[in-house]
């Protein structure tokens, strides 16, 4: 992304490039995202998230948020209003937690971690759901753990985000085999294994949308 | 009390089968379901706005059915005042039978605990008529 420098921290032109990069990836994969989810779930995933992102970016041009804290709160707040299925909750509560814990300035590399497992949190917290369930965590929680090794083994926001996004993949493609514990899919037991979870295919979305945004300079 | 569903219509005709129950009397019942395009899905905030207006400071038992009207419930609850909030009981009773009992002792003027209590033996009385 041209312009957009973090070397000062990720600020609110860098994290709406962001949100605007993962509404435009869910657009694009919704087909896919909805496919995944008629296969072992209610079919309405792609449709759900894509009707809300692109909600939450029709709210921040109708309303621009002036920091990174008001603008990831208006996405949260955007996301549990308009999505209507269960990733409404799930992601609107993820950034309603990331909200909180960036505050009004720029974000380092620490602070934007920090912020991202406060969102993880969120999700444990409102799903219950626990690694290995097939669910979105299956993707989240090894990307934060990623991106806090990456930093603290000193390297650029660019290459901890990398390695963060590359978590998520790998969680992503692990939920094949999983049994579905939680959601509509765990309604049907042993015949959720061999298909992907969709809630941790849009999760590797929004951390390949944050390398795609905020890991240049 | 409060019906929290995917369906709009479906959330109407359980408020309409309980109120059924209770010819001329008024209990506070809000709906808070569906979409705002009239497709299938829950709105947190539009559950909170349903909480609210239900309140009139005895209390309010929101009764959900599956999935996401669950986590939005919950996700509704922070948009509240404290003092709302301490007043409401998300009931964990099934959304049809739970409603029936629930209104009917609520038109008697019961509070919330007996009210959240009865929505919780919903399916007792079916549970008994099947063995």
């Amino acid at each position: 992304m041209g312009g957009l420098s973090v070397a000062d921290g990720l600020d609110v032109a860098n994290l709406q490039a962001w949100i605007r990069e993962f509404a435009r990836t869910v657009s694009e994969h919704r087909d896919e995202l909805t496919a995944l989810d008629s296969a072992i779930g209610d079919a309405d995933h792609g449709t759900n998230l894509d009707r809300g992102m692109s909600a939450a970016v029709a709210a921040l041009e109708a309303a621009p948020p002036a920091d990174p804290a008001a603008l990831l709160k208006q996405v949260g707040m955007t996301l549990v209003s308009k999505v209507g299925g269960a990733s409404g909750p799930l992601y609107g509560t993820f950034f309603l937690r990331m909200a909180g814990a960036l505050g009004n300035d720029p974000a380092d590399g620490e602070a934007f971690a920090r912020a991202l497992r406060a969102g993880l949190d969120g999700v444990v917290a409102r799903g219950k759901a626990e690694p290995g369930d097939k669910t979105m965590l299956d993707a989240l929680a090894p990307a934060c753990d990623a991106l806090d090794a990456a930093l603290a083994d000193g390297q650029p926001l660019d290459l901890a985000l990398a390695a963060a996004a590359e978590a998520a993949r790998r969680g992503r493609d692990a939920t094949v085999p999983l049994v579905a514990r939680k959601g509509r899919a765990s309604y049907l037991g042993e015949r959720s294994a061999g298909h992907q979870d969709p809630g941790a295919t849009s999760t590797a979305l929004l951390l390949d949308a944050a390398v795609a945004t905020l890991a240049g300079g | 009390m409060v019906v929290v569903s995917h369906s709009r219509p479906l959330a109407d005709a359980a408020v309409a089968l309980a109120r059924q129950m209770l010819p001329g009397t008024e209990v506070a019942v809000e709906v808070a379901a569906g979409t705002d395009d009239g497709g299938l899905g829950t709105d947190a905030v539009a559950i909170s706005a349903a909480i609210t207006a239900a309140d009139s400071g005895d209390g309010v038992v929101v009764l959900m059915d599956l999935g996401s009207a669950v986590m939005s419930a919950e996700t509704a609850l922070e948009f509240l005042d404290d003092e709302v909030r301490d007043r409401v009981v998300l009931s964990p009773g099934p959304l049809v039978e739970g409603l029936v009992g629930a209104v009917v002792v609520a038109s008697g003027g019961a509070d919330r605990e007996r009210v959240a209590a009865e929505a919780l033996r919903g399916l007792a009385p079916k549970q008994a008529h099947l063995g």
